[in-house]
């Protein structure tokens, strides 16, 4: 049997404040299967976001294990968080954040970029990824030019550009009306059944239950992990 | 790469015009500071070299009659004798008496007034000046007193016009003489003085025909020439000891004539440029510096108002590199880009300068070289610390920011 996609021992982390060090993640001990659709939830403050951080490589844990792939993050040095950020891992966030500057091609296209890929390759990648999406037709507008729901269709296809095995999605849906929060909820479904693992921060119930599995902190500790009705996960 | 550091210089065009104006007006005002700069110490040189090399001018001391005194080249104390001890010496290699003054030109209806010389052919060859028509006249002529004359080419041209001077005949104070030669033209001395407004004539005509002297065998003064410019110091000295000697004066006595080196002062107005160009850069350079520092205020806004398009790209997978080259080509581009802008408005400058003042101007490739040198590492220097910087943010804390 592989090694789980994701797997977290005794996972802490605390941040200097002035009033001494303040426990983020109190240890945390979770696996993530290839094929997953987790989400994650708590209120702010519980650590879910500081965790998803850890998760996504943009930080490094002050105690614990963190495998990715099999790999302990803990020893790697910037550049290889990068590298893994880049093709391991796709971010959808909260507020899109597309570059407003660029083409929603070239947006999708700027993991490749760092990947090193060449251009002529690029540009046909993110043809490919904006088409996933639903928005071909697109590829030449600038991120103003389209509505939120749209601008986080296009943030999905720049988090699919690089063929990543887990997508982390940070209150993908907190900008979005419901209609549209629902769009965005079934390509993810879509996207999971294509085997991709997704793991979903979220505080709404209605958008968690889109998952497979909830699991739920408080003060930096899990307080529950169920599988919802949803399903078994799917093969990947 | 390239491209997206174009777009985001696109992106707030007057911003980056304006940072771009601090090193256009720093290249362009290196270039032409340069350009002038050059252009004097190229001037000077050239006049320089028309006065001749490794020179002394010796000039006899002044006299004093019933309390009228004369001034340098007064008194009778230098002789054709003492110049002719002088050409003995070691270290000289020609000298020249000379007699000189302006005076009254006539060839048929047309008169012009000139500077007459009256020497010997070593004084052609000290000065390293040419016949560039007709021929000199030699030391058979000197001797003979013969009443030859070669002219400069303003006096050529004020006296003759269109006519070819050579085999002509000139009055100099009622005496005929036979233009053997034109002078090839030298310009301006150091002082702004016309050399080419010039007739040669032998010293002893000179003497008995035109300037007539109360002291029969006496010169003014004497032009000495060192074979080197090392030899120089040494020879001032034998000339001193060997004049003191043959006038026969005493210890403690002052010297009866005067000794100058023509070397000297040409070097000392070649120095003159030569700070003065050094001066000029100087202050240009400081432009340029400020320059610099501007592109370096820009691209300090210019991360802080990115922080978060940083945080994005850190976190889709840019490695701190890309993020410092990204950052680092942009303030490369606004340089160079205004360096070449700079370079062309420098030059234009330059020209425009010249065909207004009609000053010397020099433009080398070395010095758009440097300019553009300069400039690139100005780019790199300023715009490395807001790179790194930016390459330093924490993804989190850039993710963050709004």
């Amino acid at each position: 049997m592989p090694p789980p996609l994701i797997r977290v021992a005794s996972l802490g982390k605390s941040y200097d404040t002035a009033a001494g060090p303040f426990p983020a993640l109190r240890g945390v001990d979770l696996s993530i299967e290839c094929g997953e659709f987790v989400a994650i939830m708590g209120h702010s403050g519980s650590g879910k976001s500081t965790f998803m951080n850890l998760l996504g490589c943009l930080d490094t844990p002050s105690s614990g294990d963190y495998f990715l792939l099999g790999r302990n993050i803990a020893g790697l040095g910037q550049d290889e968080l990068a590298a893994l950020r880049n093709r391991a891992i796709g971010f959808v966030f909260q507020g899109f954040n597309l570059l407003q500057r660029m083409t929603l091609a070239d947006n999708v296209a700027l993991p490749l970029v760092y990947a090193g890929v060449e251009r002529e390759q690029r540009r046909q990648r993110a043809r490919q990824e904006l088409a996933r999406v639903g928005l071909a037709d697109y590829a030449a507008s600038l991120p103003s030019r389209i509505s939120g729901g749209q601008q986080q269709r296009v943030a999905i296809a720049r988090a699919l550009v690089n063929s990543p095995q887990l997508i982390l999605a940070d209150e993908p849906t907190g900008n979005l009306d419901s209609h549209t929060s629902e769009d965005i909820m079934r390509l993810f479904t879509r996207l999971n059944a294509d085997g991709i693992t997704i793991v979903v921060v979220t505080h709404e119930a209605d958008i968690a239950a889109y998952a497979r599995r909830q699991v739920r902190f408080l003060d930096g500790l899990i307080v529950s992990d169920i599988a919802t009705p949803a399903g078994a996960a799917s093969a990947c | 790469m390239l491209g997206e550091a174009w777009a985001a210089m696109g992106s707030n065009r007057l911003r980056t015009a304006l940072t771009m104006l601090g090193m256009v007006i720093g290249v362009g005002s290196v270039v032409l500071m340069m350009a002038i700069g050059q252009g004097a110490r190229y001037a000077v040189a050239q006049t320089i070299s028309t006065m001749g090399s490794n020179l002394y001018m010796l000039i006899s001391g002044s006299t004093n009659a019933g309390g009228l005194r004369s001034g340098g080249g007064g008194g009778p104390s230098l002789t054709v004798a003492d110049a002719e001890a002088i050409a003995e010496l070691a270290g000289v290699s020609r000298v020249a008496p000379l007699h000189y003054g302006r005076q009254q030109l006539v060839h048929g209806s047309s008169n012009w007034n000139a500077t007459i010389v009256g020497t010997t052919p070593a004084y052609l060859d000290a000065r390293a000046w040419t016949v560039t028509s007709g021929y000199p006249f030699s030391d058979s002529d000197v001797r003979s007193a013969t009443r030859v004359a070669l002219i400069g080419q303003t006096t050529a041209d004020n006296l003759f016009g269109a006519d070819d001077p050579i085999g002509k005949s000139i009055r100099i104070q009622q005496s005929p003489f036979l233009v053997i030669g034109v002078l090839g033209r030298k310009g301006q001395n150091l002082d702004g003085r016309d050399q080419d407004d010039t007739v040669v004539i032998p010293l002893t005509t000179a003497q008995r025909k035109v300037f007539g002297t109360p002291f029969p065998g006496s010169v003014r003064t004497v032009m000495v020439q060192a074979d080197s410019a090392e030899a120089m110091p040494a020879v001032e000295q034998r000339i001193i000891a060997l004049l003191r000697q043959r006038h026969r004066l005493r210890e403690g006595q002052d010297n009866d004539f005067y000794l100058r080196n023509l070397t000297a002062a040409a070097d000392s107005a070649a120095e003159t440029t030569r700070v003065m160009s050094l001066l000029l850069g100087a202050i240009a350079s400081v432009s340029l510096l400020v320059g610099g520092i501007g592109i370096m205020n820009i691209m300090l806004v210019s991360v802080t108002e990115r922080t978060r398009e940083i945080g994005i790209r850190m976190a889709i997978g840019a490695r701190q590199r890309d993020i410092l080259s990204q950052f680092l080509l942009e303030a490369l581009m606004i340089s160079v880009a205004g360096c070449l802008i700079g370079l062309l408005l420098g030059i234009a400058g330059a020209l425009l300068v010249n065909a207004i003042t009609n000053m010397v101007i020099v433009i080398s490739g070395g010095s758009v070289l440097v300019a553009f040198g300069v400039a690139a590492g100005i780019g790199v220097f300023f715009g490395l610390y807001p790179a790194r910087r930016a390459a330093a943010l924490d993804p989190i804390e850039a993710l963050r920011h709004q």
